[in-house]
Order: structure tokens, then sequence, then C-alpha cells
């Protein structure tokens, strides 16, 4: 084993002991990277130097003694964050000289836990898409196979951890961002209950979605970057003021007597073969592990795409409104005047799928339509959520796939962008029902790309899918599959 | 034909809060261009708005105080528009579920009084400014400042109620009377902290249906609001009876010319795409909440107007100067406290201390003569310690020097000569000296009798109580 392959508790391990140092194991993924990134394409920006220098700082704070279990640690964030004085980009070329004069709040917690910034990751432009084709910077391909996307929008926070360039990411999740790459990478992906953590910073999409959550090597480490950034924070009014558990202590390895709920609607005939043949096995296993199942219903679960892609980018027209060219990021030199420097800006910093849904959006909330689109979808969004309330009276969780298909080709689906958007029918539900779900690796396809299986909680209750995932981590090998780079 | 305006007034008024409704940012006036900025107000990628709870408490009070519902449950709302000194490319307002609705105010004109409903109050945030090529480090071009970006405002919305351009004015002085009196606008027009657009139409007289409204913006002032409405129903009326009609649109008011002209027609209309912004849950505001405002409420200026004729006795008239503004009021009132002569209080707040005041160009609140020391005067006035006019003398040295006016009394040698013995050998020495008119007098021309008076008070130095002299003059030369 390699430096860069540990998982962040195995390294705090070494750390702690004095095994090795934070700047010895930054320098092996620095090197990781340099010598897998032209082939994955994870990263938009490297920041070596300041590695090192927080690498440095660690060091001097675990000699002191007051090494906390993420002080040391080599993370990655979706260039989505916002990082003081480092360059953040969002994938859009109308940011690409954005340097921010502020943090995040989620990357403030991990940095006073004394952890180490690697870089910013690749991603979908503002986190539109499932593949990270529609980056300005350039794909990301999926580690497992080059000729594949990672998926999206996390797609660099994903294929980052498979092609061993960081030991832990950030992501976020609007409508299956941190669990479809998840899923296609073979790493552990959790989207928060809406509230759970701050979205403070965190570059909005679609703000009554967006959510920001972990990607990891294992189970474990999901539970230890959860309790590092969940929490109150006093400048998101929709972040929860509830206390945040020991996440960690509730990974018991018992699901006995646990009962997990079987959607219908999601185990559709026609589903990929190999995801089904997954979802089989991974159900054989929890029922050797003592779990129950039962059959439930979400019944709004057709409209669940279409309900997403109104709200999503109605909110999304909105948000994006401020890239104006007139206090920061991309400004045309073509315009004359302050309109035409407006939409000359917009016209050549957003790509086609924003775009696409900065148009659909507006739309959406456009006079005469407003009642039809936005508001029906509001409608419908409630009924989703019921539909979620009402299984969870019967069931502690639910299992289901995370996506209909392993990592599809580059470029298969960039002209299709309907079926790009179906592609995220079995995670959508859960952001607009506002609750949490993971992904864990489950298995692989026969041409042997990573399947994972999502467990969806009641809202706060990420305990629980965590002790899940981690009882069936613990019975299966999935996670300690590497990827052939 | 004769024609019936109608008008309605949307007045925006800036809240006095230390800071801005959506970040901690300061709200000073005047300070350098982006100095009171945050990622929030410059609408950074990432920021996120968090509601200043002191903006919800000055809106339940102006909802309270003119008379409307407070809203258990509020939304904020996003206005979408594009516009420079818009950071993010919409204004936080609210639309659908405004924080205070269904009001009225009473507003009196040429003695008559008529109730003005108020529709809506809702709370939002300002926008900045555009500084065009005289500031400095700009040599030429256009700058942003977002200093005033994210500054709380309320828009109070009237009812189509008004008939007049008087009527128009009284609301809006009555509606600035009140937020000024609450403490939560400082009122002042010429920075914008409270300003006005105004919706006028005209229906022939007798109609039941309104015409088309034209909505003119940039009316800032008391006089411009009177101005641009009587401009803007002419206007109509002439363009109704040379045949032709008028269009919905959005028109500015030039106070240099006083005409109104158009700014945009409805085909040109923005779309503001109003929706619930996701960012703020929506605002609950209990009974409690709403009980502990109204306590906190001071008595309002209409109450107080009523209250000062009732147990006062002061007139109408006086009583309405007198409530112009809480301090004002206030002042009357605590000087009254102390001397109990409300007419003669009111006369002198009326008359020597707004001449003071004007002259010096200062507001109550910094009046140099406190409500106590102008009490202790009138008492000496109303004991016959000093004449009214001896008092005026005392009240400009008061003004001057801060000093007590019984200090200055003493000092000066002020005190009122009551002493008939002492007034009576003044006169006597005055006759003496005046044969010649003693005589015309008593020949039948009166007159002299003021010759004699002013004589007597000159020799005194003004200190022999008029009263007196009156009284012993005339008995002396009556012989």
């Amino acid at each position: 084993m390699e430096l860069f392959d540990f998982t962040i508790h195995e390294l705090h391990e070494k750390l702690i002991t004095k095994e090795v140092s934070s700047v010895e194991a930054t320098r092996s993924i620095l090197a990781r990277i340099e010598a897998v990134e032209p082939r994955v394409g994870s990263f938009i920006t490297i920041t070596p130097e300041q590695a090192l220098a927080d690498a440095e700082a660690a060091d001097r704070r675990i000699a002191a003694g007051e090494a906390d279990c993420l002080t040391g640690i080599p993370l990655a964030l979706k260039d989505i964050f916002l990082t003081e004085g480092i360059r953040t980009t969002c994938a859009s070329r109308i940011l690409h000289n954005f340097i921010p004069p502020y943090s995040a709040t989620s990357w403030e917690k991990l940095r006073e836990r004394g952890a180490v910034l690697l870089g910013k990751l690749n991603q979908d432009e503002f986190a539109m898409g499932s593949s990270s084709e529609s980056s300005a910077f350039g794909i990301t391909r999926n580690p497992w196979d080059t000729t594949r996307i990672p998926g999206g929008s996390s797609g660099g926070s994903a294929a980052a951890i498979a092609a061993r360039q960081a030991t832990a990411t950030l992501g976020t999740d609007t409508g299956g961002s941190i669990r479809q790459p998840s899923s296609h990478c073979g790493c552990v992906g959790l989207k928060p209950t809406y509230g759970r953590v701050s979205r403070y910073g965190v570059i909005a999409f679609a703000s009554s979605l967006d959510q920001v959550g972990p990607l990891t090597r294992d189970v474990t480490d999901c539970a230890v970057m959860l309790g590092a950034v969940a929490g109150y924070d006093p400048k998101d009014s929709t972040s929860i003021n509830a206390p945040v558990p020991d996440y960690r202590a509730a990974l018991t390895g018992d699901v006995r007597g646990l009962t997990i709920g079987l959607p219908s609607e999601y185990f559709i005939a026609g589903l990929d073969p190999d995801v089904q043949k997954v979802m089989d096995e991974a159900i054989a296993t929890y029922r050797g592990l003592g779990a129950e199942f039962v059959e439930i219903s979400l019944p709004h679960t057709d409209y669940a795409v279409a309900t997403y892609y109104l709200i999503a980018t109605a909110e999304a027209s909105s948000n994006l409104a401020r890239y104006d060219g007139v206090r920061f990021g991309h400004r045309s030199e073509q315009a004359e005047g302050l309109i035409d420097m407006m939409t000359k800006s917009r016209s050549e910093g957003f790509g086609m799928e924003v775009k696409r849904r900065i148009m659909l959006g507006t739309y959406a909330l456009s006079s005469g339509y407003y009642d039809a689109y936005y508001v029906k979808a509001q409608k419908v969004r409630t009924l989703i959520m019921r539909d979620f309330i009402q299984a969870f009276e019967g069931v502690d969780a639910i299992l289901t796939p995370v996506a209909p298909t392993p990592a599809f080709k580059i470029g298969e689906m960039v002209n299709d962008p309907l079926q790009m958007y179906l592609s995220d029918i079995f995670t959508i539900p859960v952001n607009l029902a506002g609750t949490c779900a993971l992904s864990v690796p489950a298995g692989f396809s026969a041409d042997g790309l990573p399947i994972g299986l999502q467990l969806i909680g009641k809202p706060f209750g990420e305990e629980t899918i965590l002790r899940a995932a981690h009882a069936f981590e613990r019975a299966t090998v999935w996670h300690t599959k590497k990827a052939p780079l | 034909m004769k024609f019936q305006p109608v008008i309605g007034l949307e007045v925006h008024c800036q809240l006095k809060t230390d800071s801005k409704i959506f970040c901690g940012c300061s709200t000073k006036f005047g300070a350098e261009p982006n100095s009171q900025t945050c990622p929030v107000c410059l609408g950074m990628p990432g920021s996120l708005p968090v509601l200043n709870r002191k903006v919800v408490e000055f809106a339940i009070k102006a909802g309270l105080a003119t008379n409307c519902s407070i809203s258990h449950r509020s939304v904020f709302a996003r206005k979408n528009y594009f516009y420079p000194d818009l950071p993010k490319g919409y204004q936080i307002s609210q639309f659908e579920e405004p924080i205070c609705r269904k009001g009225w105010l009473d507003i009196q004109v040429d003695g008559i009084e008529k109730r003005i409903g108020i529709t809506r109050i809702h709370m939002e945030e300002d926008a900045g400014k555009l500084v065009h090529g005289d500031v400095a480090g700009l040599e030429e071009g256009s700058g942003v400042d977002l200093n005033r970006a994210c500054t709380p405002l309320l828009e109070i919305v009237s009812e189509p109620d008004l008939r007049s351009s008087d009527e128009a004015v009284a609301y809006l002085k009555q509606l600035h009377r009140i937020v000024t009196w609450l403490g939560i606008c400082d009122g002042n027009m010429e920075e914008g902290s409270f300003r006005c657009d105004a919706n006028v139409s005209v229906m022939p007289l007798g109609s039941e249906t309104f015409g088309t409204r034209a909505e003119i913006k940039n009316v800032n002032s008391f006089k411009f609001v009177k101005q641009a409405i009587e401009y803007e129903i002419q206007r109509q009326i002439d363009l109704i009876e040379d045949g032709g009609t008028v269009v919905q649109e959005t028109r500015l008011f030039d106070p240099n010319s006083g005409r109104t002209r158009s700014m945009r027609g409805k085909e040109e209309a923005h779309d503001y795409r109003y929706f619930p912004d996701p960012d703020l849950v929506p605002l609950v505001i209990d009974a409690d909440w709403v009980q502990r405002a109204h306590g906190e409420l001071p008595e309002l200026p209409e109450h107080k107007q009523q209250r000062f004729i009732t147990e006062y006795g002061v007139t109408g008239y006086d009583a309405e100067v007198l409530t112009a503004s809480r301090s004002l009021a206030e002042y009357f009132e605590e000087c009254v406290a102390f001397h109990h002569n409300a007419k003669a209080v009111s006369n002198w707040i009326m008359g020597e201390v707004t001449r003071a005041l004007n002259d010096s160009g200062t507001t109550i609140d910094a009046c140099p003569v406190l409500p106590k020391t102008l009490a202790d005067l009138l008492k000496l006035i109303d004991s016959g310690a000093i004449s009214g006019k001896i008092a005026k003398t005392v009240f400009d040295e008061m003004w001057r020097s801060g000093k007590e006016p019984g200090a200055i009394v003493e000092e000066q040698g002020l005190l009122q000569v009551s002493d008939s013995g002492a007034i009576e050998a003044i006169i006597d020495e005055i006759m003496a000296a005046n044969q010649g008119q003693v005589e015309e007098y008593r020949g039948g021309k009166e007159k002299v009798f003021g010759f004699f008076v002013g004589q007597v008070m000159k020799a005194s130095k003004g200190k022999a109580n008029p009263a007196l002299v009156n009284e012993l003059l005339l008995a002396r030369l009556k012989g």
C-alpha cells in the first residue's frame, strides 16, 4: 500500500503514531496526482504549495499533541466551494479569473481541524450535468475506464477518490451529483438532509435542493467527514440548529431487525441487468445480516424528473443572474455600454448546458407560465415529500439503485440532454424530499464498472443509513477494489 | 367634460437600522464608495442573506401605527431584473405574502376628514447606485457604489383612494409624520430616505371605472408630489379632450421643468419573475411578538394631537403644530409638566422657541433651552416677577449663555418693579418735566397717555409693572 491508498482513519493512525508525517503523505499524493492526472483530469486547480504549507502546519499540530481526526489529511474540494485567495471557477468560463475574498463554511470547518488542501476539482459547469462533460476546463475521465464519464456533477470529486488523488473530497448534490459519480467511480458518497450542512460559500445552483456532502474511500471516512462539516451556521438561514451526532459511533455493524423498503417504482422492468444483479445480491447480503425487506410504493416517482427540472432551473435562472461582468468574473471586451456588456459577458461566459437551463428556468417563472409550471412543480414536490414521509412510517431506510446504468461512454449523451436528465431518475426524488441518502459500492458490471447502491434515510437519519452502509461494507469486498490506472 | 383624478401612492422609506437588512454592514450615509460592503451585499457567489430582526420590528411598528393587520406568516420573494447597481440580479422583496396588509390613515384637507386605505406594507432591500465620471479615481466611464445596496426599505402602498394632489400631499405628510414619529425612518427626502412613486389616472366625473394609469417615478419632495400629480392630471385630461387615449406607462418627473416624460411603456415593462426566495425561510411572527411591539409603540401623533386639545385646551391649530414631530410634542408636554399654563407654553414654543430654532438652523432635539428652564422663565412672567417683554431678553440670554432665567434676572437686575411708591415717584418726576403734555391730556387729548407710559417704562428701564403703571398714571393724570 502506498500512502495515497490510505483512508482517512488509516492515515490518521499513522500520523498520530508518527509513523508518517502529513508532509510525506501529501508529497505521496501530489506525486500520484502528477502521475495520473493527464489520464483522469480530476482537477481544475492543483495547489501543491498550499498543500505542503498546510501539511507542515499539521505536522506541528500533531507534534504538539493537538491532532484532530482530520489534521494532516490531504483533501480536495469540488471547485464550487469558495476558497479564500484560491481561484474558484465552478468549472465556468465566467469565473475563470475569480479569486474569492472568503471561504465556504464547510471548508473553514475542515481547515480548522487541520486538513490539507490539494486543490480544486472538476465538475459540470455550475454543477449542471451528470457526466462532468460540461466543464469549461475539459472533461474528467472515469479511472475504471477512461473512455467513460465519471458521472456528475461532482465527477472530479469521485474520480479523484478512485484514482487515489485525494484521501477524501467534498462535493455537492442537487439532484444526485454526489451519489451518481460515487456509484460510477466506486466510492462512498453521501447527500445529507437539507439544512444539515451550511451552504454558505458554496456557489448556488438550486438553493432549495443543493447540499454539501463527502465522497470517501469507505463508510467510516464518510462518517468522519460528515461529522466535520455538519452543523448549524448562522450565515445560512436554511441550516438547521440541531446537534450533530457522533456519526462514527453509529457504525455498530449491526443491522439486525432493520426494516428496509424496496420501492416498486424503482425496480422497473428494463433496469440494466448488471444493476439489477448487483441489487439482488445486495438484498441477499442484507438478508444474511438480519435486515428485513418490505415492498413499498413512492407513487409520485414518475413526476420527479419533470418537477426537478422546473424547480432547479427556475432557481438557477435567478441564482446565476449575478454573473453579469460588473463586479467579478469574465467581462466581455467587445461590449459597448452597460446592457451590452452584461449581455456579451454572459453570452461568452456561460456554456451550452447552463444557457439551456437559464432559459428553461426563466420560462418557468415568466408571467403567464408561473402557475402552470413553477407553482405546479412545487405542489408535486409536496406530494413527493409526502410519499417519503408515508413510506418511512413503515421502514427505517429505503434501498434503490443509484443510477439506471453504469457509467456511460464519453460523448454518448452530450447531444441528448433529455436522456442525460433521466439518468438521475433515482436520485432526484431524494433532493425534492429534502432527506438524506448515500451511495455505497455494491459490485461491478460485466465490463468491470463499479455499481453503487443507494440507501435513503429519514430526514436527519444519516446515522441509520451510515450504519447500514457500514455493515454492508464489512460483509463485502467492493470498496477494497482499486481502479486499474 | 369634468374629470375626476384617481391617485395611489407607493412610498419607500429607508429604515433607521444600524446595519443592513441581510448582512451586518453599516447603513451610514455618505461613506467612501464601497467601503460598507461585504460578500453578501456585493452579491458574491456563495453568499447568503440573513434577515435583520430589527427590520421586522420596525415593519411591525409601521403596520400597527397605520392600522394594518400583521401577517402571521410572510415570505420574501426575488424580484428578478438586470441592472449594474443590483448586485445579485434580483432584489429581495416581498410579493404575494407581505408582512402587513389592509390598514388605513386619516387625513384632513380643508377641514374635511377622509380615510385613505393602505393596501400593504412590505420589507425589501435597496439597490446600490451608479456614479458617472465625477468620482476620485474614475476619470471617465461609470462606477457602482454598493454602500446603499441591501439597506432596509419599507414599501407602503396606498389604495387608489386619493382624489386630488392636495389629498396626496396630506397623506404623504401624515405618513411622513408617523414613520419619523416611530423613529424607524429619518424622513430625509433629500437623501432619499423617504421617496414616493405616484399612480395617477383620470376618469369622467361620476364614473365608477378608473382610467388607465401612469406611474410617476422620482417625486422626492412634498412640493414635487403636488407639482407632478397636477401636471400629470392635466396632461391626461388634455390628451383625452384632444381625442387621444392614456397609455399605461412609467413616467419620470423632471423637477427642473415640472413635467413628466415617458420612461417605458407597457410593452417594455419588466417581467420580474417573482418567486419565493429559497435562501430565506418564511417569516413567522407570533402574537407575542406583535403584542410586544404594540407595547413599545409611542403615543401616536393623531392621538396626541386630540389629547392636547382636550387635556390642555390648546387650539386645534396649535395642537397640530405642536405634534408636527414627536420631539416637539414631547418638549411641549415636558414644559407643561413643570408649568401648568399650557397656553403660555404653547405660545412661547410656537413663537420665541421656533423663531430661535429657525434663526440658528437647529431642531428641537438640539434646543439649548431645556423644557424645564423654559418653564422657569414662564413662571417668572406669570408670577409678575418680570414682564413679558423683559422675558424675551432673558430668553435670548438663556439661549446664548445657557444660564438659568432666575440667575439672569438677578444678575442684570431685571426684576419687575411693583412697588407703587417707587412708580409714583417716577410718575411725579415725568409729569413735572413734561408739564405741557400734562396740560394737553387734561385738555382732553387722551392719546398723550401712551407717551407717559412710554416715558415711565423707559425711566424704569422696562422693569415697572405695566399694569400698575397704567393704573397709577391714570389716577395721577386725572388729578
